[in-house]
């Protein structure tokens, strides 16, 4: 029993869940297309918690809890390279990054 | 091979000609041999015939049927069904093809298209045996539309003429009409009929009462619809007089002694139908007396030559209808088969006078006795066979009719008895205006003046006709081959033999009264014509135009018919188009309002995201709530 054992399940939930609502908040009303990608690392750090949380409050024997955060992570990292050579060509183009003024495809 | 299979041969061996034209004989430097694939192929129908005719005359009916298709529980035959009526009917469309086709040889000499003629004629006589053989309704049928294209063919043989394409049109939708009522029946017998086709087990349906008394009369009649329009009834019958237009030996086969009797064949072959339902028979009975009648009036002031024998073609048709309608079963197929010949007869006669003057027009001919004498004669022998003269052929099956109208148990039989009379004394008076004024008198033309017998391969077959004309009547009272008189072989039910000698004194003397008549305006000129036409101008102008019947079916087309399809037009492109158009204008629409969804707002897309996603999550925790359980599939 230490210190980390102390703290309830309850709390990492609200952490993850805070720590969500701030990122998904971030994507939907941040313009600059940077801070919207900064929310979605939020949200999947947000989920990687909850990941963690459970995998040491469930089942001792499982890894998929573990496992599952590498791979978010993995994923991310991923992400971030990706969306931020999206990011690079869009400024290129359009000499701006803010996501509402890049509507093309506008019906 | 079951016994009887060589009768397949009979419409056979000319289909197979058919296609040895088609194949071979069409170029120019072929076509010459044309005839030497039809004449032996009708040869051997002739002889299949004459054979089939002595066996089922001496050993009752032979029927032989391959199956052809099966649809759902309905399975159509291929056969032969070959009685004493289809095979006396083979005996004389093949003999009459057979002498028509030896005469076209020397009438088509030098056409163009010699080859394509005797293809076409080939195909129609296959086909013609083809439907008498047939066993069954559907093959019928087939073999019906068969001959209509053919005579189709046949009419706009000289296709560059616009008149000839306008005939063979006319031929073929007039035609329609009628053909229209003989499908209806063909499907109204398979769709309430026990999917049965074959005439002898719909013979023993109806006699057994597996037919209703309506169904059974209702195909009576709308095969006679089918009748009305290949026999050129009344009034349907505008067709025929146009599809002159043709070659002559056409005429003469298809539209005087072959294709046009079909009508009354298959009145014929489904008479166990019409039997058993009164009111069609009483149908029959009125038009075929309302056309004979008609037909008649209007051969008597027509000029062309041909025309005339149309007219005469309808009208003789209209006799055998009304036989068949008063009950006089035999008297109808009697006539059928005394008419195939003398018909024959007399439109070859008129071909050979046309060959020789290049004109159809009465008024162009005359004293073409003393210059083709065999034509004269034979011609003379087929008017006076028409007109019902003792001892010539037409006077016996004419005298049946007359007996079968006046016994007949039909209501108002009296008044099919006196058009039938008076239309004796019509056809007297029409047949010999024609032949007194094209054979005898001054010629009324240098051509008539310089006219020439024609080649013996023409008038060789006209004098075979004539014999057969002349004593055809001995059929009466024994059917070479078959050792039976014609009442005892082709009969239904009982042979009855009624004769009414009063008829027979009464047709003698109006036929004596409408030749002599003939004779007094056209010969002696004791009596005018053109007085009477001026007298009577009314008269005159309703029977040369035929009773306006013509025009009353033009009125017909161009009013009722442009107005009711003007009607279904306006449905078409208002309602039928407007739905569709309505489908389209109402998907433009929505998606116009639609698209302003997509704003283009990658934020606006994310958060329609996250709601569908809490929607869901709500969905899911409800349902929870409410006991639902949500397990992953497959396990």
């Amino acid at each position: 029993m230490n210190w980390l054992t102390t703290v309830p399940l309850q709390a990492y939930l609200t952490l993850s869940a805070a720590l969500f609502a701030i990122g998904l908040l971030g994507v939907l009303i941040r313009r600059n297309a940077i801070a919207v990608l900064l929310g979605i690392e939020l949200m999947l750090n947000a989920a990687n918690i909850n990941f963690a949380a459970f995998w040491r409050y469930g089942a001792t024997s499982s890894m998929e809890g573990q496992v599952f955060v590498v791979i978010v992570m993995t994923l991310a990292a991923a992400e971030a390279a990706v969306a931020l050579a999206i990011i690079l060509n869009v400024f290129r183009r359009f000499k701006t990054v803010n996501v509402d003024q890049i509507n093309l495809m506008k019906g | 091979m079951p016994p009887g299979s060589e009768y397949f041969l009979i419409p056979g061996l000319p289909l197979l000609a058919f296609l040895l034209i088609a194949a071979f004989g069409l170029k120019p430097e072929s076509e010459r041999a044309a005839p030497a694939a039809i004449i032996p192929a009708l040869c051997g129908s002739l002889w299949l015939s004459l054979r089939a005719l002595s066996q089922v005359s001496a050993t009752g009916p032979v029927e032989v049927a391959v199956p052809w298709l099966y649809v759902g529980a309905i399975q159509l035959d291929v056969g032969v069904l070959l009685d004493n009526l289809s095979a006396l009917m083979l005996v004389v469309v093949s003999l009459v093809s057979l002498l028509v086709q030896i005469y076209s040889i020397g009438y088509m000499k030098g056409e163009i298209g010699y080859g394509r003629y005797f293809a076409y004629m080939s195909l129609f006589s296959g086909s013609m045996l083809g439907l008498v053989i047939s066993d069954n309704i559907v093959q019928t049928y087939i073999c019906w539309e068969l001959v209509g294209i053919c005579s189709y063919l046949l009419i706009g043989f000289w296709y560059r003429r616009p008149s000839a394409a306008a005939a063979a049109k006319k031929a073929f939708v007039v035609t329609r009409f009628g053909d229209l009522g003989f499908l209806s029946a063909v499907l109204l017998l398979s769709f309430f009929g026990l999917g049965i086709f074959g005439f002898t087990d719909l013979q023993h349906a109806a006699e057994t009462g597996a037919l209703s008394k309506g169904l059974i009369t209702a195909v009576s009649l709308l095969l006679f619809c089918g009748a009305v329009g290949k026999s050129a009834q009344f009034p349907l019958h505008i067709w025929l007089p146009d599809a002159m237009e043709g070659p002559t030996p056409v005429s003469a086969l298809i539209h005087a002694a072959t294709m046009v009797a079909a009508g009354v064949y298959l009145v014929a072959r489904t008479y166990f139908l019409f039997a058993l339902a009164p009111a069609a028979l009483l149908v029959v009975a009125i038009i075929g007396s309302l056309t004979l009648f008609l037909g008649a009036t209007m051969g008597v002031a027509e000029n062309d030559i041909k025309r005339v024998m149309a007219y005469s073609t309808i009208s003789q048709l209209g006799y055998m209808m009304m036989a068949l309608g008063v009950g006089g079963y035999t008297a109808g197929v009697f006539h059928l088969t005394t008419h195939a010949f003398f018909k024959a007869l007399l439109f070859l006669t008129a071909g050979s006078v046309i060959h020789a003057l290049r004109t159809n027009d009465m008024w162009k001919m005359g004293g073409l006795g003393k210059r083709m004498p065999i034509t004269a004669v034979t011609c003379l022998v087929g008017a006076l066979a028409l007109a019902g003269i003792p001892v010539f052929s037409g006077f016996w099956s004419k005298d049946e009719i007359l007996s079968a109208a006046w016994f007949s148990h039909l209501p108002g039989h009296q008044v099919f008895f006196a058009l039938a009379l008076m239309t004796v004394f019509l056809t007297a008076f029409y047949m010999f205006r024609l032949w007194f004024l094209t054979f005898t008198g001054e010629p009324r033309s240098d051509e008539a003046q310089h006219a020439h017998e024609s080649p013996w391969v023409m008038a060789g077959p006209l004098v075979i006709l004539a014999v057969l004309a002349a004593v055809a009547g001995g059929l009466k009272a024994s059917v070479p081959g078959a050792g039976q008189g014609f009442g005892e072989l082709v009969r239904f039910g009982e042979a009855h033999e009624a004769v009414s000698y009063l008829a027979m004194i009464l047709s003698i003397g109006a036929a004596l009264l409408g030749i002599a008549l003939a004779w007094a305006a056209y010969r002696r000129n004791f009596v005018s014509p053109a007085a009477f036409n001026a007298s009577f101008p009314q008269v005159y102008r309703l029977l040369k135009n035929a009773w306006y019947l013509n025009r009353a079916w033009e009125l017909f087309a161009t009013q009722v018919v442009i107005a009711g399809s003007a009607l279904f037009a306006w449905f078409d492109r208002t309602i039928v188009n407007g739905m569709v158009d309505g489908v389209a204008w109402l998907c433009g629409a929505g998606s116009r309002q639609l698209r302003r969804l997509q704003t283009g707002q990658v934020q606006l897309y994310a958060f329609v995201i996250v709601l569908g996603i809490i929607a869901g999550l709500v969905a899911i925790l409800g349902g929870a709530a409410h006991g639902v359980t949500f397990t992953a599939g497959g396990r």
